[in-house]
């Protein structure tokens, strides 16, 4: 039985095909008179016919209308709230007299890290110099830094349940490894664009496109930190009737704690790096003074808040990558792969 | 009634192993099927019963089956076909949440490479088959502590695992499994990982623990000293068949084919053979010098009293527990019980 259902399968997979080129030939306008002179005139082997064609194009532009215009509603309130949510966090930061701000900042790397006076005294360099640089650069910093808050924690709330699903199913992990892979693949003006026009121009495109771009990796690190987790302390568990959930708590999520810490890290840095781009669409932040420059081909003012950038970057890299270490430390698992 | 009984049970690993059974069921071998199915037979027709308080080794080469069938009895893994019943409950029928209650209360396992928690501490490992049924910290604590002294970590409850040196680790899963309390104990290679040392430590300490509290242990092994040593019963696996199941007497002085006979060749005998197996009867032994003679009990192995033989050049007078002399033993039985071509000799004759 079970090598005929591959057959069938197989040959179900074949009359799709033929039906997609039959259908494809019945309703194009550039098909030739009739089907015999196909049989007698070669030439269309020869240049790929224009009657073998698929017309994406016009149903994804109306698909694409329909959904902006029967759920407007619905991206205006994802837009509304998530722009509020970005507006208070930005006019709270900004409002901050900037030392509190960078206090605060290197309270934070201090108490996160585990007490690790060499990180703390990194970050506190490059937080002082992205003022230093340019007092410009402080709000602008500040509203990147908002943005890709606000994209890193819609990443979590999806990722991680998301990379845990996968870890437990493999049809659910078979499904959603193609969706990974078009994400990652597909190039970042392809949904930048349609943003826009979903959202409108400002934070919030940016934020659903470091949503596109940024949660893969989170994903895939999570569904791996699971499965990595050691068979036998998983048998462990089992052995001593430990159902889904008091695996899942209990041994599962702590024992691969440090993998989705590295997924974490990459999200920011793909974040960070996707806020810059996003800047192209108007986002307000550090990346429009990068392209302001390289408008007006002014190479160290473009140049400048590019060290501005790398700064920040540094600034996450180390608050994220301290705190995993610190986990790391506490679960005592020894690891030598680093990401 | 015994407390596990296998009936006929096939394991087999791959796509469709419900299509491959028959034809292991026909009697095709392990290597067969793997050409054939490209199916791994785990288990073929094993049939066993382990009784109430008795230590079971289980033991055979790597590939055998034999951690595939520890598996079966708390069904970390399911049987293609047959039977596992534990106390008259056929684990197959359990469904999830009765299984995961079987497991909580019924028996607790040891591991090979240990199994430990490694972000918990000494003291949260030891607790965690009471953490899962529920139990509040204050008491799990209390009785986690009482484990972790009875394998002898007093002190080590706060460091993690991997603080620990192996064997201390595998005393922790020890403690881990015992501090459920239940009846049966699955010991999965537990002290395959271990150095010599440690491991005949670990033997002792397993011995004087059984000897107290008399659980049903299921010990899966591939060193047969271990087995000989642990074991009230053995069972020896091979290709995922049970070649013999006998007590270690029994394997060592009948081993049921050849492969049996590889695995008691080396066996230090003098360490498991009884004098009462070698003796010859009182009947019989007229010839014998009897002016010089040591007492033997007869349930003595005959590395405990073969210096003392050796050194006065002596017969030996074996006599049961109420002094009666039951048989001799001339240095012709020791030499032929310890040389393995005469062993078979020797038992007819004294028998």
């Amino acid at each position: 039985m079970g090598k005929y259902k591959k057959h069938i399968l197989y040959s179900l997979y074949l009359i799709a095909f033929v039906a997609m080129v039959v259908i494809a030939y019945t309703s194009s306008k550039y098909r030739p008179e009739s089907v015999s002179v196909l049989f007698t005139d070669f030439s269309w082997l020869g240049n790929w016919p224009k009657w073998l064609d698929l017309p994406l194009m016009p149903y994804l532009n109306e698909g694409f209308d329909k959904l902006i215009k029967e759920y407007g509603m619905f991206f205006e309130g994802i837009n509304n709230f998530l722009l509020g949510l970005y507006t208070q966090m930005k006019n709270f930061m900004v409002g901050l007299p900037w030392p509190v701000l960078m206090i605060s900042v290197i309270a934070l790397c201090y108490f996160v890290s585990g007490r690790n006076m060499g990180t703390t005294i990194m970050v506190a360099f490059c937080v002082f110099f992205l003022g230093f640089l340019s007092p410009r650069y402080w709000d602008k910093c500040i509203m990147t830094t908002c943005i890709v808050v606000i994209g890193m924690l819609l990443c979590l709330i999806i990722g991680i349940p998301v990379g845990i699903m996968m870890a437990r199913n493999k049809k659910v992990r078979n499904a959603i490894l193609p969706i990974l892979d078009l994400m990652q693949t597909i190039p970042s003006f392809c949904y930048l664009i349609p943003g826009i026009l979903l959202f409108g121009l400002g934070a919030v495109p940016a934020i659903f496109a470091i949503f596109v771009y940024a949660v893969p990796p989170l994903i895939r690190l999570t569904d791996l930190g699971i499965r990595l987790v050691d068979k036998e302390v998983i048998e462990a568990a089992e052995a001593f009737g430990a159902n889904k959930k008091q695996k899942l708590w209990g041994v599962q999520l702590p024992l691969a704690l440090p993998n989705i810490m590295q997924g974490v890290n990459q999200c920011t840095m793909m974040a960070l790096a996707m806020v810059v781009i996003a800047s192209m669409i108007g986002t307000r932040g550090i990346g429009d003074e990068v392209l302001l420059g390289l408008q007006q081909l002014n190479v160290g003012m473009a140049t400048e808040a590019g060290i501005a950038i790398v700064l920040l970057a540094i600034i996450f890299d180390r608050i994220t990558q301290s705190y995993g270490e610190k986990i790391q430390a506490r679960t005592h698992i020894k690891k030598d792969i680093k990401l | 009634m015994s407390k596990i009984e296998i009936k006929n049970v096939y394991k087999i690993f791959g796509d469709q192993p419900s299509k491959v059974l028959p034809m292991v069921q026909d009697g095709a071998t392990k290597e067969e099927v793997l050409e054939k199915t490209g199916h791994t037979v785990g288990l073929d027709n094993v049939s066993l019963s382990i009784e109430e308080g008795e230590t079971f080794v289980c033991m055979g080469l790597s590939g055998s089956g034999k951690s595939t069938l520890i598996r079966h009895i708390n069904r970390l893994i399911d049987p293609t076909s047959g039977v596992v019943s534990v106390e008259g409950t056929n684990v197959m029928d359990l469904d999830q949440k009765k299984l995961i209650q079987f497991r909580r209360h019924k028996m607790s396992m040891v591991f090979q490479r240990f199994g430990l928690f490694p972000h918990k501490t000494v003291m949260e490992n030891v607790g965690y088959g009471l953490e899962v049924q529920g139990q509040k910290p204050e008491e799990r604590n209390k009785t986690a502590m009482e484990k972790i002294e009875a394998v002898g970590l007093t002190g080590f409850e706060h460091q993690y695992p991997n603080q620990l040196s192996g064997g201390m680790q595998q005393r922790v899963g020890l403690a881990r499994a015992l501090a459920t309390n239940t009846d049966i104990m699955l010991m999965d290679e537990a002290f395959s990982a271990l150095d010599p040392l440690i491991r005949s430590d670990m033997q002792k300490q397993l011995i004087d623990l059984q000897s107290e509290l008399k659980k049903t242990i299921v010990f899966i092994t591939h060193d047969l000293d271990e087995s000989l040593r642990l074991g009230d019963h053995i069972g020896i696996l091979n290709g995922g068949r049970l070649v013999q199941v006998g007590t270690p007497i029994d394997i060592i002085m009948n081993p049921a084919d050849d492969y049996v006979e590889a695995f008691v060749k080396d066996v230090n005998r003098a360490k498991v053979i009884k004098a009462k197996i070698i003796m010859i009867s009182t009947n019989s032994a007229n010839g014998i010098d009897k002016n010089n003679l040591v007492k033997v009990g007869e349930d003595q192995f005959i590395d405990e009293f073969l210096p003392q033989v050796v050194c006065s050049n002596a017969n030996c007078e074996v006599v049961d527990k109420n002094g009666n002399v039951k048989g001799y033993i001339t240095q012709k039985e020791l030499s032929k019980a310890l040389t393995k071509e005469n062993m078979d000799n020797a038992v007819k004759s004294s028998k």
